[in-house]
């Protein structure tokens, strides 16, 4: 069964060219279930070559499908690598991938874009599994590329809106930015260690280089610099908010599930070369706690669902840069895991709620959805418990694990974490008390079928319990030194534990009682301004428009007659006046030909005697 | 045969060919520049015929014949061809046929 590894991209991607070209003439229920089916077949053998590979000796699988291209020492094989790492990103991507378009197959059915939406989810579900079993960084990259592109695409999808065509552009260019700098990497590594395998690369790269030398150090923070790109940190972190135009689902699998946590698997990827690397891995862990606090207090004061939500998932993402930076692989891992299935959860919700209350987004214009949708409510309740990492929930797990890990390495860290889980609480459960809770609004015009709720359930289960499954990461990444020596008791793990709980407390306190009012506290002088600095992501987009978007435009004004274009537009007009020098010539006149034959001879007589 | 020298020979053809030559580009009239084409012609001629008595061989008698020929022939399709102009413009002005421009 294993041996079919290369089908497990390749369907979706036959599903995506089959929509691509004939989707125009399908039917609804058709294109649903090519879209649907394509991923579900992956999702299947992906499930069997799963149960395959743990059952089995858990040793690394590799195979070579086919060659992409061979130059003299280079050579680029489509070759699928196969680990407990890539097999967990494949559970992710294939299940959670599943269940998301099934969801989209009820969400978008009024849509008259349906074959377009299914091929662009084909296509992204295609290169993000060629993105996470590439068994080289040049194969990985072009999935890189594709998932870039399957989210411009759908970022996009609502192209009649202009401010959509915007959003998409914005998320296309930044996470370009990040990708540069990978480019640059992978350039760095090939022609340093003259191979793109990442696995010999890895070990040429630890027999060749000493630890903490220049060489580790920049490609390290090359690669890192393509991650925080595409995973939507600091300070690239401004384009994953405005990704949520989108339609709903998208958001749930790419902006939330699958595509943004490229970057941490990017890193753990290649974490032998970030421990050549000390400082650099410190900086992930920096970038990470920072991340986590900026979006989460931002998270705290937005009013439109579908953004809380994108911050509350760069503050997510923040926690799993925070794990690799400071050593915990497989809780970074293992929280992208539980994240991928609570936060698909959460945006799946919200796409309920946002489906039958007739695309309305804003959180205070809905309100007491409690009886109304009671499958959605609870969905919503278990995605937030796990978000806001609630005891005995999967995100409770994966976060207790990273905040004990930040505290090994530095309590500064760890505080950072701990503030985060506290906002996390409160911003969650703000969302949940205001949607769900208090006077009932009347705007419910729809209710969701079983292709919508079905999902929700399933994820629900996930997110509660996603955390006893077991997947054999230890085979991958190096053991954490005191893996042994773990207290389960001290009062550090119990600070951890317990400070999520007071965020829903505050929570409570602020948006179910009313014993304090939110809204008295925003009306002081001195929260305003702080309330209005989080609302607008700590200016970080009014300061890239002064600093970039504005200059780049008056330098666009200022050479609108472009330069270069002058010298082409010279050749131009001065073949031109040629021509019609020479065309003025052409009299017609038969005196004035023979004149200027003789004139000719006899210059060409003159020149021969002369000379 | 030796009574003119063959630079006075020479020097007569040359001016005839400079006359043609000179009434080809001033003249406007089609028959009066076929008629400067014949004196041009007939110019060449003379400077084959002169070589020829000066080297005394018969070469330059048989490029005369063949430029004869050549000016028969000229002649009939120029004529042809101002019959057919003076047919269609009424005039036989050659600078007022340029209507291709070109």
């Amino acid at each position: 069964m294993i041996e079919l590894l290369w089908c497990v991209p390749l369907i979706p991607f036959v599903g995506f060219l089959a929509l691509t070209l004939i989707g125009g003439q399908l039917t609804k229920p058709l294109i649903s279930w090519v879209g649907t089916g394509s991923v579900g077949i992956s999702a299947f053998l992906a499930a069997l070559i799963g149960a395959e590979f743990l059952n089995g000796t858990i040793h690394p699988y590799h195979m070579i499908w086919g060659h992409w291209m061979e130059l003299d020492d280079l050579s680029v094989p489509f070759g699928f690598y196969l680990d407990a790492l890539s097999m967990t990103m494949l559970f992710v991507v294939t299940g959670v991938g599943f269940l998301i378009h099934v969801y989209s197959a009820g969400f978008m059915e009024s849509d008259p874009g349906y074959a377009r939406f299914f091929a662009y989810m084909n296509l992204f579900v295609s290169a993000m599994l060629v993105l996470v079993l590439a068994d080289n960084l040049v194969l990985l990259y072009l999935g890189w590329e594709g998932v870039g592109l399957g989210s411009y695409l759908l970022i996009g999808f609502w192209y009649e809106d202009p401010n959509n065509g915007y959003a998409a552009r914005k998320a296309f260019v930044m996470t370009r930015i990040g990708d540069t700098t990978m480019a640059l990497g992978l350039f760095l590594l090939f022609t340093q260690l003259h191979t793109f395998d990442i696995q010999s690369l890895m070990l040429r790269a630890e027999n060749q280089w000493t630890p903490g030398t220049l060489l580790p150090m920049v490609s390290a923070a090359l690669l890192l610099g393509g991650a925080v790109g595409k995973s939507a940190q600091l300070p690239l972190q401004t384009w994953l908010p405005d990704a949520m135009a989108g339609p709903t689902p998208v958001s749930a699998l790419i902006h939330a599930a699958t595509m943004v946590t490229a970057g941490v698997y990017l890193i753990a990827r290649t974490h032998p070369l970030f421990m050549l690397a000390p400082s650099v891995q410190f900086t992930v862990a920096v970038i990470g706690a920072l991340t986590l606090l900026i979006a989460g207090c931002s998270a705290l004061v937005q009013t439109d669902i579908k953004r809380i939500l994108a911050y509350s998932t760069i503050s997510q993402i923040g926690y799993m840069f925070l794990a690799l930076g400071v050593g915990a692989w497989s809780a970074a891992i293992f929280h992208l895991l539980t994240h991928a299935f609570f936060k698909a959860l959460l945006f799946l919700s919200a796409g309920a709620v946002i489906f039958c209350f007739h695309h309305e987004h804003t959180i205070f214009k809905m309100g007491g959805l409690r009886k109304a949708m009671p499958v959605t409510f609870w969905s919503f309740m278990i995605g937030s418990a796990a978000l806001s990492a609630l005891p005995f929930t999967s995100g409770f797990y994966s976060k207790h694990e990273i905040l004990l890990a930040a505290f090994e390495v530095s309590p500064v860290l760890w505080a950072a974490g701990c503030l985060g889980a506290l906002i996390t609480g409160i911003y969650s459960f703000r969302l949940v008390f205001v949607v769900f809770f208090g006077a009932q609004s009347h705007g419910v015009e729809k209710t969701i079928g079983w292709r919508m709720s079905a999902p929700l359930l399933l994820l629900s289960i996930l997110a509660l319990f996603g955390a006893l499954l077991q997947i054999p990461l230890g085979t991958v990444f190096p053991a954490l030194l005191d893996q042994e020596s773990e207290h389960p008791f001290n009062i550090i793990s119990v600070i951890t534990g317990v400070v999520p709980i007071l965020g829903l407390l505050v929570a409570i306190l602020f948006y179910l009682t009313g014993t304090f009012s939110a809204q008295r506290l925003a009306n002081y002088g001195w929260v305003r301004p702080i309330r209005q600095f989080f609302f607008s992501g700590w200016g970080m987009d009014a300061l890239y428009d002064c600093l970039l978007v504005r200059p780049f435009k008056t330098i666009t004004q200022l050479n609108k007659n472009d330069a270069v274009d002058g010298l082409c537009l010279a050749i131009v007009w001065l073949s031109r006046r040629l021509n019609h020098l020479v065309s003025a010539s052409q009299t017609g006149r038969v005196r004035w030909y023979a004149s200027s034959l003789v004139l000719g001879a006899v210059t060409m007589i003159a020149i021969g005697l002369l000379s | 045969m030796n009574g003119i020298p063959m630079e006075l020979g020479l020097l007569l053809s040359a001016v005839l060919f400079v006359l043609g030559l000179i009434g080809v580009m001033v003249r406007r009239n089609l028959i009066m520049i076929l008629m400067s084409l014949e004196v041009m012609l007939n110019a060449t001629g003379l400077a084959f015929i002169v070589a020829g008595s000066r080297w005394g061989q018969a070469d330059g008698q048989i490029m005369f014949l063949l430029i004869l020929t050549l000016a028969a022939a000229e002649v009939g399709v120029g004529l042809g061809l101002a019959l057919q102009i003076f047919h269609r413009f009424h005039t036989l002005d050659a600078d007022s046929v340029n209507e291709m421009q070109g």
